[in-house]
């Protein structure tokens, strides 16, 4: 899967369960102050790209990082390539 | 503690016959049947009722989706009833925010939708990964109640009674006893239920459901009818807004009825079929609270949903009440047994009738049987002056619950 296409996901994503714009969905859009999500937003955050990408988000510490959207496409990717590496193992 | 009289100032409904209460009544008076062949049911190995009465698409999007996230499609009728009611009552959100206003609010169940979900993840993988972080407000018993207080901004009472098909006209009752005891000065009450097969399925299981009319949808329930043959099982929400009734007129509220008596109790003999004693004292206790006669009764609203053995024993209760000649109905015909949900609505289109002068027959009624045919059933739509009415639900579980209502108050009191 290439980085756009994980980007393209993602967005969609959000996009569907947090009924956003999609013209908001930029890299450089606050999660907290641009597109509205609070604690809970963020729990389903989670298991919404857990479901999308099959990547464990929980645990992940990296998370709690997150600011932008930018932030959560470039973790999602990260998240993908290790699980992608692991399973060439 | 004081008590005061209860007077209803609003009304809303999403029922299988529509949203909005203009919707409800033109569906009764035109004398539709929201029944329809159901696929989700037809699915169900074992399930023989393949027939239900379920809302039309509503627009749940006029609810923020920071309130939303955490409803399952019960919250969001009652939700939709619920602003209806409020404004037909003419309470602005400023209103209703100050403690002196609760909610009380029941459900047969959380939701069962729901619910479903959260065992579907754990037999699939043992997993609760998957969990939104809402779930569970959508499942608790109370979740109806607990999301009118936080989307209507309520600081009073939160009341979330559940007993089964009365809850209803129970949560009206109740509620009408915090307002009439002076606990609160405004409450908004009723029932909400959302389908599913879990709960068709005990009925099917109990021998209780319609299971005749599957390719005749629109000729059942057939309350009262000797070819009866069950309940067909429904959803929606039906809210009323209660007030002191000196609340009501210090701000100059339109009133539409007063909640003269309320009672419910309980049928220890069976926990599936109320027993007619039981039923009997229900409704005389009702009566007894409201001060008035059986004979000043002018129409019964039963809650009669198509059973064999529901439907006799109701009667015969009725027949011993207020002998023959009070004119009953049941609604069941149009609307299904819309659960937790029937007896509120219900009592909204009992006053719809009282302020019409318009009595809605059982639709489906074509040859009463032998114990019920001994009342004067309605067949057909009647004009009549009428000033009051008893409404009743009888649920499984063994508990009874009546309400007498009249329409506008007199100056007199």
């Amino acid at each position: 899967m290439t980085d756009d296409k994980v980007i393209e996901i993602v967005n969609q994503s959000l996009v569907e369960e947090f009924e956003l714009d999609p013209g908001m969905m930029t890299p450089d859009v606050f999660l907290v102050e641009g597109l509205g999500f609070d604690s809970l937003d963020f729990v389903d955050v989670v298991v919404v790209l857990q479901q999308a990408f099959g990547i464990e988000l929980r645990e992940e510490p990296r998370v709690r990082e997150v600011r932008t959207l930018g932030d959560l496409h470039h973790l999602v990717i990260e998240k993908k390539r290790e699980l992608e590496g692991l399973k060439q193992q | 503690m004081p008590q005061r009289r209860v007077v209803i100032t609003g009304a809303g409904a999403v029922s299988p016959l529509g949203c909005g209460v203009p919707m409800v009544w033109k569906g009764l008076v035109e004398g539709r049947t929201s029944v329809r062949h159901c696929p989700s049911l037809a699915e169900v190995k074992g399930l023989r009722t393949t027939v239900a009465a379920c809302v039309p698409e509503v627009d749940a999007g006029t609810i923020d989706r920071k309130k939303r996230r955490y409803m399952s499609k019960m919250s969001i009728y009652a939700t939709i009833a619920a602003r209806e009611a409020l404004q037909m009552a003419g309470l602005g959100a400023d209103q209703v925010r100050g403690t002196r206003t609760g909610v009380c609010v029941g459900s047969t169940t959380g939701s069962t939708v729901e619910t479903e979900k959260f065992f579907v993840e754990m037999q699939n993988g043992r997993s609760i990964e998957n969990l939104k972080s809402t779930h569970f407000f959508k499942i608790m018993n109370s979740s109806c109640a607990a999301n009118l207080a936080q989307v209507l901004g309520i600081s009073g009472r939160q009341v979330a009674p559940s007993a089964a098909c009365a809850t209803g006209t129970i949560a009206v009752g109740l509620g009408a006893e915090s307002v009439a005891c002076g606990k609160q000065d405004v409450m908004i009450c009723g029932g909400a239920d959302e389908l599913h097969p879990l709960t068709v399925g005990v009925f099917d299981t109990l021998e209780a459901s319609s299971r005749a009319y599957n390719d005749r949808p629109d000729m059942t329930p057939r309350p009262f009818d000797r070819k009866r043959d069950g309940i067909v099982c429904g959803e929606g929400a039906g809210m009323v807004v209660l007030e002191a009734l000196e609340h009501a007129r210090a701000r100059e509220a339109e009133i539409i009825g007063e909640v003269r008596g309320f009672s419910m109790n309980s049928s220890p003999d069976d926990i599936a079929n109320p027993g007619v004693d039981s039923m009997v004292d229900c409704m005389a206790s009702a009566l007894d609270e409201s001060g008035l006669s059986g004979e000043q009764v002018g129409y019964v609203n039963a809650h009669a949903t198509g059973t064999i053995q529901g439907d006799e024993a109701e009667c015969r209760a009725l027949e011993h009440v207020f002998g023959r000649g009070t004119p009953v109905s049941s609604l069941k015909g149009h609307m299904g047994h819309a659960m937790a949900a029937c007896g509120a609505l219900e009592l909204i289109a009992t006053l719809l009738m009282m302020r019409k002068g318009l009595l809605v027959p059982t639709r489906n009624l074509q040859e009463p049987d032998d114990i019920c045919g001994r009342l004067n059933l309605l067949t057909t739509l009647e004009h009549r002056h009428l000033e009051v009415a008893i409404v009743n639900s009888f649920a499984l579980g063994g508990i009874n619950s009546a309400m007498v209502i009249s329409g506008r108050p007199t100056n007199d009191g």
